[in-house]
């Protein structure tokens, strides 16, 4: 935008625009900062990984625990993201698209876990499911095992991302409305048809959105699940358990091979983010042309 | 439960006839309950099985309160650096054309997307003595892992994206006319910058420093490699958190929870009221 107007508009570059010394020292602190904080960490992760050699790296990730560790992820991730899918399309249907009163408050509480430390999202199933918990006598009699095992790190993993897909789709749906939903209907659609054909289709990027920044959040949580795994090796750790694991035992090469695993994530995460944006961006242009 | 149907859709006045609203809030209400309500009530149940002073003594002690103080006392100054270098970097990203602002734009997302135990190890290898960072700084004389300034270090690398994306849809947002009016008006660039443009951005800057500072108070991960970790002196809240647990000192773990808690609500309350504030102001243009 500024672009355009700088170009046809020369008065303006003058009344807008900085010294150029002045300029210079502020793009670069900006690099410079970036790079220290951001850049830097990101390269020693894969100069670390491969700092033995491509054998040392994938002979690292071929070892059992690493296996083990990538398998539990990955279905951690999958059920946490797919509880958060339906939920998310649920309340947003709910709050989106209907008026009442409280509506802020139940957002705000959806997003509550934003604002809970990862540590704590941890400690609260630790408090309900163990052994000195509120259901932790009851859980023993009848043999079930929520802390220290799958279930408690799917639902600390939950926790923690809970609101990813709801606040992706929220805003996208009430900027859409009501119209289309209630023409669908009008024309004798049912309410699964008119959601399934009408809105799902409208919000579909939304919801890759959503669960991108999802299972970004749900592979990486180290927190929260570091408090309710037990650290059970080969059995209860995910990757970034494994990562600290590794890197305590000074074996840096494995930690970080491991840890450059993450980091590919989070950098594809950030590529997808990046184009999704620009065509929910796009897409809102549209809307409001 | 209030009937669907009969919903009022908002300004328009004309009935919203989209069927499944109570279904779906009903659904919302017990998932949200048995995800985050039930769990968050407990922690706050359990600490009331504690007397005043059991819990009064739990978090002055010597130790919690070291860890309270070096949490929340670098998380701030951390949030401040935040706001100053994000106020830079947000003005360069929207204001100027330099090769790269588009990589650099992109990852500025890095802090929010790289799991913390990998910003973590990375950190702790850049920063230790023999790091890429950590060597010639240790030539200075200053050492910066397993020490408070290293907490200080992951704060901030963990707070980046806060300042630079709330305030960068406002500064974009800006109206270009009055800056040229209070130029015209005989302001040079410096009183426009200070007097016109900062004050339309203050309410942006507030919040993403209160979201940078509540993030690095409970910040884990990214932080306890680093740390050192050494009681009194490097050893942050949350780790507290799980050291108490660790020794089964459930009291202790839910009293210092709910301190830590209790602040990241106070400060989130305090954005919202912001937001609030900044919505109803008049706006500029």
């Amino acid at each position: 935008m500024s672009d355009s107007a700088i170009a046809f508009d020369s008065g303006r570059v003058v009344v807008r625009s900085e010294p150029w010394l002045a300029r210079i020292v502020i793009i670069g602190l900006t690099m410079l900062f970036l790079t220290v904080f951001v850049v830097l960490p990101l390269i020693i992760v894969f100069a670390q990984a491969f700092a033995h050699g491509v054998g040392a790296y994938l002979a690292a990730l071929a070892e059992p625990e690493a296996l083990s560790a990538i398998k539990l992820t990955l279905a951690v991730a999958a059920i946490s993201v797919g509880l958060n899918l339906v939920f998310g399309l649920i309340a947003a249907w709910a709050i989106a698209k209907f008026e009442f009163p409280g509506k802020t408050l139940l957002i705000t509480l959806i997003d509550l876990p934003f604002s809970v430390s990862p540590v704590i999202s941890g400690l609260v199933f630790v408090l309900l499911f163990g052994a000195q918990g509120y259901f932790g006598a009851w859980l023993q009699n009848r043999n079930i095992q929520i802390l220290f095992a799958v279930p408690g790190i799917a639902l600390a993993t939950t926790f923690v991302t809970f609101p990813f897909v709801s606040r992706a789709l929220i805003p996208l749906m009430q900027e859409q409305g009501t119209l289309e939903e209630e023409a669908a209907l009008s024309l004798g659609a049912s309410g699964l048809q008119t959601f399934f054909r009408v809105t799902l289709p409208n919000i579909k990027w939304g919801v890759l959105y959503g669960v991108l920044l999802c299972n970004a959040r749900a592979m990486g949580e180290f927190g929260a699940v570091s408090v309710v795994s037990g650290h059970i090796r080969g059995e209860t750790n995910t990757m970034p358990l494994l990562v600290e694991i590794l890197y305590n035992e000074y074996q840096f090469v494995a930690a970080f091979a491991v840890a450059s695993l993450l980091a590919l994530l989070a950098l594809i995460t950030l590529i997808a983010k990046t184009l999704l944006e620009r065509h929910l961006d796009e897409g809102r242009q549209a809307r409001d042309n | 439960m209030v009937r669907g149907s009969g919903v009022v859709t908002g300004g328009s006045g004309r009935r919203n006839t989209l069927p499944g609203f109570g279904l779906t809030m009903g659904l919302t209400l017990t998932w949200l309950s048995v995800i985050i309500l039930i769990p968050l009530v407990g922690l706050f149940l359990k600490t009331f099985e504690l007397s005043f002073a059991e819990f009064a003594n739990i978090v002055t002690s010597r130790r919690t309160l070291n860890a309270l103080k070096i949490s929340f006392g670098l998380a701030f100054a951390a949030a401040l650096v935040n706001l100053v270098m994000g106020s830079i970097v947000v003005w360069a990203l929207v204001r100027y054309r330099f090769p790269g602002r588009r990589i650099f734009d992109a990852i500025v997302d890095i802090p929010f997307a790289l799991p913390t135990a990998v910003a973590g190890i990375a950190l702790t290898s850049l920063f230790a003595q023999k790091g890429w960072l950590g060597a010639p700084l240790a030539e200075l004389g200053i050492k910066v892992a397993f020490t408070p300034l290293g907490i200080f270090i992951a704060m901030i690398f963990i707070g980046i994206p806060f300042v630079v994306r709330t305030v960068q849809p406002v500064l974009i947002d800006l109206d270009p006319e009055i800056e040229e009016a209070a130029a015209s008006l005989g302001a040079n660039r410096w009183q426009t910058i200070w007097r016109v443009i900062l004050p339309s951005l203050i309410p942006a800057l507030l919040t993403g420093f209160a979201l940078a500072f509540a993030r690095a108070v409970g910040e884990y991960g990214s932080v306890i490699f680093i740390a050192g970790n050494l009681p009194n002196v490097s050893e942050i809240a949350p780790l507290l958190i799980v050291i108490r647990l660790s020794e089964f000192r459930y009291a202790d773990a839910t009293a210092i929870a709910v301190v830590v808690l209790v602040a990241a609500f106070l400060i989130i309350l305090v954005v919202n009221r912001l937001q609030h504030w900044a919505q109803t102001r008049i706006p500029v243009h």
